[in-house]
């Protein structure tokens, strides 16, 4: 990636701590994923994609820049893609799921707080991460306590602009939501200089309804015995999805899939029907955090589904209703279908659980892992209610909280096989 | 003459002043009765100073134990203690860490040796004393001799545990899977540093740095605190193990 | 108090566990503050309180139901007393200060958890509180992460009611407030069956404003050096104010501060002039939580404020505007009140910050110690911006983040003793 140097240092980036952790970085996907036999041909295009993840991506973000558009930094799946992409700017989901950069965050955070955060602002801090870097400004969000009040420090080193998600589905709240959405469209209008005409948002609204579909196509494929795709190569894609380009990734979703769907008719899986079928449901996994699936798929069992932001919750049913043709009502139907999404920040969030054990039929999962990271209260208190649910329903479940270290692997993978040979 | 007593969580220190200057020094263990090693301890370091123990005129206590030292005069934290020592030895310090049994700290000393600042690590053995005792003895090698084993090592295992516990497990199974007992310790070493060092890092480090406390004596932690702070620690001509003790002492004679 | 042990037995009270608590709470009790020398008499009365703190506050709960009127427990200082006094009902902060109750909560609470809020859950779910007994139904809100999703929870044991307290202060985000206060108004004469009347309510404003009023007399005279009273003390003044009836604490509270205007005009204090004053900002305490003022007090120095929900938040000005007369000139009232707390729920809270600031000068502190409870995120992600400003001002801060147990006690006095040895 030696080209890519150049570019590198005129950002700002730390040369020598980049370098280690890309040098990291390539060693865990090479034993993750390269490791993997029988994958589809279509996953080369996001080997090649994760070969590029510091140069090629960016390099067109630097482009895009130069040519006068906005890079919108995000950390969730409530900031509205279709409006940043209808101002001229780039969405990309930033850099939150490596341990590398925690040591940096945890000299102005507490340490009792969950490893995304910490990851994201210690990149940040310790310039790693050349999305921040090429970031204009970031659009955080209220969704948990220990974002909504980062959103403020990391406000010191790069400019943060925060959207207020609510905390119940009532019609105040919906009220409420709507309300930020056109906040955050006159935001853009304001930062990219450009008027958000009903026809872009329109075309935006329709390109990221097709990334969502590419990726339900995906998941709807994962539902089949035996599995066309692994777990890890299907997360790798939803991770993917935040921050590629969106025609682009589409198109290439969408190539692999009509693999997939050959493979389906001709019976053909990555591993034998008979190897338990988990869901995984609960917190996202942001690059490289593979922990998780690597401790299940080198188990003899394999991931059908996330139930997770880097999952379902990020191409969720129904689409943004595309028959609005006014600004008001684009609008309008960006916050409904957002809004529509099954986050634990909301009270009550009963909707999610009757998901997650309809997911769990449809995947034919063997059974759940929820897992949550370290110190994320919601999703860990939530569990109690999916518990009693997933109990009443004879679904097997395993609660796993963990953070981005190595240490608790041994543990974890006991507990992880001793799951498996309850179900088995 | 003046005396100052760190009674530690795992070692009692005692420091007997004549002249402003060290005239002796005690360090045993205070394991089993931490009063009864204080009273030990000041023996052991008016014998070594060659005087009585009614030539001493005000006796102060600190460390973890210090209010169970009942023949303390008066008693001062380890923090202003350990600014105190350093700040006698070299007016040049600034910032100290000090690594003890059972906690590590990092104060912060203006330009008169007065404590403005410090942080502490949080109930945890992680990255203390304790942390490295625990881990000699999973890896069965001598307390005292990691630091020059460790400088023997070019490819430090890296390791992800900071709890105690976890690690012990973690080097366990470092062992098991033919990893080089030098490169664990390595490792460990780091791993303190790294811990202790992001602590110096969030209170703001200033030159010169001085290294106190029973850790500092592993020459294997002083290195990888030095190479993940990128600093050289400033030279101290005492035992670091006794800079709180000295303190005590210093503190006494003002008193 | 007579009787009382057939009123626990009526209620369902796990008798042999509250005996212990009791025992327990009392020899706690006895060591912190019995052994104050040279209180003011009018502490008689508090003493007293808690003396019977099972007894006969719960009784006189029971009684008022009995007499058709409702109880109505409460976490927070954002849950509006005046509606809840206002539709003939009790409002009562509930326990939840005490580690005792852990063992009740853990089977269904994630272990890094808030200790209040877990100790809030053990009380209900282990039959350990006389006052979670006597209650009709408890209202939550969402001011922090756990909270909100515990409550959910608590509604499986007791009926629960959950206000949405939002995340910002622009319009939008007041107009939800005020809609939720009104929202809450209607629930509270659905429960009681009683019509909320402008008189009433005009009425009870006073009451409560009242309550403000003598709470605030009370820190006024903490300004003066020397102390007229012992942080401690003026601590459980606080804390006793959330669940005693207000009228009769108002007038004892008073009673109090006509005391001590006498000491300060004549120069009476509990401690020596010379002993470092010291402002507490952050989390609540609960009773029996006095740990972190009981280490300072008996370190040579004293506590002269809390800048916290169980200290100034609960009471600062301004208070409730008394000249609306009708309803919803008062609900309105009553809104902004409240909305201009300054809690770290919202973002940015900087006025929390210029607060803080304000309150060391004011209350002549030497020192600001920032009292965290463990995994409170809000509060320990905050600290930050408070460091930063407060350095700027030259104010000395230590940071204290800590539970319920005394394993730190040890530490805990080593690290403020440090501190007090570097600001004096």
């Amino acid at each position: 990636m030696a080209e890519y140097t150049k570019m590198w240092e005129d950002i700002g980036l730390d040369l020598k701590r980049h370098d280690t952790l890309l040098e990291a970085l390539g060693k865990i996907y090479g034993d993750v994923y390269m490791t993997q036999t029988n994958r589809p041909k279509g996953m080369e295009y996001f080997d090649f994609v994760v070969s590029e993840v510091h140069g090629l991506r960016i390099k067109e973000l630097m482009e895009h820049k130069e040519k006068g558009g906005k890079v919108v930094g995000t950390f969730c799946v409530y900031v509205p893609d279709e409006i940043i992409t209808a101002a001229g700017g780039i969405s990309v989901g930033l850099c939150g799921g490596a341990q590398f950069s925690i040591p940096d965050a945890e000299t102005i955070l507490p340490t009792n707080l969950c490893p995304l955060i910490k990851s994201a602002v210690g990149f940040k801090l310790g310039k790693i991460c050349p999305y921040f870097e090429a970031a204009d400004f970031l659009a955080g969000e209220t969704t948990c306590d220990g974002k909504k009040k980062a959103w403020e420090i990391l406000d010191n080193y790069i400019p943060t602009y925060i959207m207020e998600v609510p905390q119940k589905k009532d019609a105040i709240d919906r009220e409420l939501y709507l309300k930020e959405i056109k906040a955050f469209k006159e935001k853009m209008e304001k930062e990219a200089g450009v008027t958000i005409t009903p026809e872009v948002l329109g075309e935006k609204i329709k390109l990221m309804n097709a990334r969502r579909k590419a990726l339900e196509r995906l998941y709807e494929l994962r539902k089949s015995s035996p599995l066309p795709i692994s777990g890890k190569d299907a997360c790798l894609i939803s991770q993917i999805a935040f921050y590629d380009d969106p025609v682009r990734f589409t198109s290439k979703v969408n190539e692999l899939c009509d693999e997939l769907e050959k493979r389906v008719k001709n019976g053909k899986g990555v591993i034998e029907p008979t190897a338990p079928r988990i869901l995984v449901s609960g917190c996202p996994m942001a690059v490289p955090n593979w922990k998780l699936h690597h401790i299940v798929e080198t188990s003899g069992a394999t991931i059908v589904c996330e139930e997770t932001c880097t999952g379902t919750r990020y191409f969720d049913t129904p689409v943004v209703d595309e028959t609005p043709t006014d600004i008001d009502g684009q609008l309008k139907a960006i916050a409904d279908r957002y809004l529509n999404i099954k986050c634990s920040c909301f009270t009550p969030n009963d909707d999610r659980i009757d998901q997650i054990i309809q997911f769990a039929k449809d995947y034919h999962a063997d059974g759940v892992i929820y897992y949550t990271l370290q110190f994320c209260l919601t999703y860990n208190v939530e569990y109690e209610k999916v518990k009693r649910a997933l109990d009443k329903e004879g679904i097997p479940l395993l609660k796993i909280e963990t953070d981005y270290s190595e240490e608790d692997t041994g543990q974890l993978k006991t507990r992880i096989e001793g799951f498996l040979e309850r179900i088995s | 003459m003046f005396a100052g007593i760190d009674v530690g969580s795992l070692v009692t220190k005692a420091v007997v002043l004549r002249d402003g200057k060290v005239a002796g020094y005690s360090i045993i263990s205070s394991r089993t009765n931490p009063r009864k090693a204080g009273e030990q301890a000041l023996e052991k370091a008016i014998t070594n100073a060659n005087c009585k123990r009614e030539d001493i005129k005000c006796i102060v206590a600190t460390g973890y134990g210090r209010s169970s030292f009942s023949f303390a005069d008066k008693t001062v934290t380890e923090l202003t203690c350990h600014a105190t020592g350093a700040h006698y030895l070299n007016t040049e310090i600034r910032t100290v860490i000090d690594i003890g049994g059972q906690d590590s700290k990092v104060i912060k000393l203006d330009e008169s040796g007065k404590m403005s600042d410090f942080a502490m690590n949080d109930k945890c053995a992680a990255g203390t004393g304790r942390f490295l005792e625990v881990m000699a003895q999973a890896l069965e090698v001598g307390l005292d001799s990691m630091g020059e084993f460790s400088l023997k090592s070019d490819k430090p295992c890296s390791l992800s545990s900071i709890c105690t516990v976890f690690a012990e497990t973690e080097v366990i199974s470092l062992i098991a899977s033919g990893a080089k007992k030098k490169d664990i310790v390595a490792g460990l070493h780091m791993s303190i540093a790294r811990r202790v060092g992001s602590m110096a890092k969030g209170l703001g480090l200033q030159k010169e740095i001085a290294f106190t406390g029973g850790v500092a004596k592993n020459s294997g932690v002083r290195s990888a605190f030095e190479e993940f702070l990128s600093v050289k620690f400033a030279p101290i001509s005492e035992d670091p193990q006794i800079i709180g003790a000295l303190g005590a002492a210093l503190v006494a004679s003002k008193f």
